[in-house]
C-alpha cells in the first residue's frame, strides 16, 4: 500500500519532531464535528507535522504540514513515488498573519492516496522555493497563486501575471484586498 | 512523422495565434516562434476571460454559487454542478436521496455526451471538414431539449441543489431518453464510418504530437489526454463517488499516445456514456428527490477536497471553511488548465497544422481555463 510508504516517508522529514506530529491525529473527524460545537473559538494554528485524514469526510488521505525548508524535499518524495500534480493553491490567514501554500498530489494507478502538503509563511514577506524544476506543471499554478495572494516563489522561471491583467500589482484574493 | 524534425538555427519570426482565432475555440492567445511552418518555441497566454470565481465563492453563501459552477464549463456544465454539490454535501453531512443520486448520474452523462458531440464536430471543423458539425449538433440538440425539459435551460444549468435536485423527471424526459440511446449508437456507427476512417483526417492525427506518460504525470493532465497515453486514470474508476459503482462500464484507453489516440478514447466515451444511462433508466428508484426537511449548511471549519470526472477531465474542488455562511476560500481546480498546459512543452518542433490538431485534440473550452 503506497499510503504506509508515503506517510514513513513523508515522516522522516520530521526526525526529532516524530513526537508532536503524533499527537494531532488522534481522533481527527469523528470527534472534530463534535468538539467545534464545544468551542466555536479558533484553535491554534497546528504544528508541522503529517496527519492522517478520513478520506470519507475531507476528500484526501494525507495531509502534511512542513516548513519552507523542507517543501522540496517533501515534493522530492512524492515525485519519486510517482504521483502528479493536481493543483496549486492559497489561503489567507489573516488573523494569524500568515498566509498557506496548498499542494495538491494525486495518483493515476488504483492505488488510492490523495497527498496534501502545506506550508504557512508570514504575510509581510510570504515567499517559497518554486517546484517547476521537479513538477513543469507547476508553473502556471505557481503564477496564479502569486496573482491571487502575491506570494513569491523563489526561482520561477516566468512569474508574471497569468490570469490577471499583464499590469496587474494587486492580489485579490488577500482578505484585506478591497476592488 | 518517422524522422525527428531539424529545426535550423536561423532566423525565426513570432506568430500570434489568437486571441481571437477561430482554432482556439475562445479567447485564447498563442505566442509562437516560427521557423518557416515549424514551431521553435511557443508561450500560451490565457486569462482573457478570466472573472475571478474563486473570490466570487467567498463573498457569496453556499447556495448563491451555485449557478457559477455552469458558468466555467458551458459546454458540460453538470458535472462541475455535481462536484461542488457533492463537495457541500460531503462537508455538513447531507444525505441525498438515491433518486436524486441516478438522476444526477444520468444528467451528467448526457450533458458529457452533449459536450463530446459539440467537441467531435469543432474538431473534424478544425481539420477542414465541415458536415460532420451539422450531424453532431443535431444529435446534441436533442440532449439540450431533453435538459431544458428538466432544468429550464439549456447551456447553463443550475439544477443540482444541496441534498438533492431542483424538480424530479418527467415522462418526458424518460422517454426522449430512452428514444435518444439507440438513435445516438446508430449515429455513433455513422460517424465512425463518415469521420474514423477517412484517410485524410487519419493522416492529420496518427502519430502527431505524441504524449509521453511522464509528461502527463508532471503537468497533471487528465480525461482523454492522459486516456490516451495509456493511463488507465478515470476519477468515476479510481475514485468512486455518487452511484457510479453501481454502474457497470468501461474506460476506454488507447496507448498510441497521439491526437488519434485521444480522439478514439473521447468516441469511445460517448459509448460508455450511453450504457451508463440505460443502466440509469433501468435502475432509477422512486422516491423524493430532495431530503423532506430542508437540509442546513452548516459546515465545520476544516479543508475539504472533491474530485469529479467531467467531460474535460478530473474537476477537483477544495473548501476551507471557518464554519460561517460563506466559505473562507473556494479553489476550482480545472482539468483543462492542466491539459492545456503542457502545449508550450510539446508542440516545439512541430508544424504549425499539426500543433493546432493537437490543440483540437486536447478539448479546450476557454472559460474554464480562466475561471
Amino acid at each position: 500500500m503506497i499510503r504506509e510508504k508515503i506517510l514513513q516517508e513523508l515522516q522522516g522529514l520530521f526526525p526529532q519532531a516524530a513526537e508532536p506530529a503524533k499527537t494531532p491525529p488522534p481522533s481527527d473527524v469523528a470527534s472534530e464535528a463534535e468538539t467545534e460545537k464545544k468551542k466555536p473559538k479558533k484553535e491554534e494554528p497546528r504544528a508541522n507535522g503529517v496527519i492522517e485524514r478520513d478520506y470519507k469526510v475531507h476528500g484526501y488521505h494525507i495531509d502534511a504540514q512542513v516548513s519552507v525548508d523542507q517543501l522540496l524535499g517533501a515534493v522530492n518524495i512524492l515525485d519519486k513515488l510517482e504521483f502528479f500534480i493536481e493543483s496549486i493553491t492559497g489561503v489567507d490567514w489573516i488573523k494569524e498573519d500568515q498566509l498557506e501554500v496548498i499542494y495538491d498530489f494525486s495518483r493515476y494507478d488504483f492505488d488510492l492516496c490523495r497527498v496534501v502538503i502545506r506550508t504557512r509563511v508570514p504575510r509581510k514577506d510570504p515567499s517559497v522555493p518554486t517546484i517547476t524544476e521537479i513538477y513543469a506543471g507547476a508553473n502556471w499554478h505557481e503564477r496564479e497563486t502569486h496573482d491571487f495572494f502575491g506570494i513569491k516563489f523563489e526561482g520561477h522561471p516566468h512569474l508574471i501575471p497569468l490570469l490577471l491583467p499583464e499590469d496587474a500589482d494587486f492580489h485579490p484574493l488577500l482578505k484585506d484586498y478591497k476592488a | 512523422m518517422t524522422a525527428p524534425i531539424q529545426i535550423k538555427s536561423g532566423e525565426t519570426f513570432t506568430l500570434n495565434v489568437g486571441p481571437q482565432h477561430p482554432a482556439t475555440h475562445g479567447v485564447l492567445r498563442v505566442k509562437m516562434d516560427m521557423d518557416g511552418e515549424y514551431i521553435v518555441n511557443a508561450e500560451t497566454v490565457i486569462g482573457y476571460i478570466h472573472r475571478m470565481h474563486e473570490k466570487m465563492g467567498e463573498l457569496k453563501t453556499y447556495p448563491q454559487f451555485l449557478m457559477n459552477l455552469s458558468r466555467m464549463d458551458y459546454l458540460g456544465a453538470l458535472g462541475y454542478s455535481h462536484g461542488h454539490v457533492l463537495l457541500v454535501e460531503k462537508a455538513a453531512g447531507i444525505e441525498v436521496p438515491e433518486r436524486a443520486e441516478y438522476i444526477r448520474a444520468i444528467t451528467v452523462e448526457l450533458n458529457r455526451i452533449a459536450s463530446h458531440l459539440f467537441w467531435f464536430g469543432a474538431f473534424v471543423m478544425d481539420l477542414g471538414g465541415f458536415s460532420p458539425l451539422m450531424y453532431a449538433l443535431q444529435d446534441r440538440e436533442y440532449i439540450l431539449d431533453m435538459l431544458e425539459g428538466i432544468t429550464g435551460s439549456r447551456l447553463t444549468y443550475c439544477y443540482y441543489r444541496f441534498g438533492g435536485l431542483y424538480n424530479d423527471v418527467d415522462d418526458t424526459f424518460l422517454a426522449a431518453a430512452r428514444r435518444f440511446i439507440p438513435r445516438m449508437r446508430k449515429s455513433l456507427k455513422k460517424y465512425h464510418k463518415l469521420v474514423t476512417g477517412n484517410i485524410i483526417f487519419r493522416k492529420r492525427l496518427e502519430g502527431i504530437a505524441p504524449l509521453t506518460q511522464e509528461i502527463c504525470r508532471k503537468y497533471g493532465a487528465t480525461s482523454a489526454v492522459a486516456r490516451g497515453s495509456g493511463i488507465n486514470f478515470d476519477v468515476r474508476k479510481n475514485e468512486p463517488y455518487s452511484v457510479y459503482p453501481e454502474f457497470d462500464f468501461d474506460i476506454p484507453v488507447y496507448h498510441e499516445c497521439d491526437s488519434l489516440a485521444r480522439y478514439n478514447v473521447r468516441m469511445e466515451e460517448m459509448e460508455q456514456s450511453l450504457r451508463i444511462i440505460e443502466q440509469g433508466l433501468d435502475k432509477l428508484p422512486d422516491g423524493p428527490v430532495m431530503p423532506e426537511k430542508k437540509p442546513r449548511i452548516k459546515i465545520p471549519p476544516g479543508d475539504y477536497y472533491q474530485a469529479v470526472e467531467t467531460a474535460r477531465g478530473s474537476f477537483g474542488i477544495r473548501l476551507v471553511s471557518d464554519g460561517g455562511k460563506n466559505p473562507y476560500r473556494l479553489k476550482l481546480r480545472s482539468p483543462t488548465y492542466s491539459n492545456m498546459h503542457l502545449f508550450d512543452e510539446s508542440c516545439r518542433g512541430m508544424l504549425i497544422m499539426d500543433a493546432l490538431a493537437f490543440m483540437g485534440s486536447l478539448d479546450l473550452v476557454i472559460p474554464e481555463i480562466d475561471r
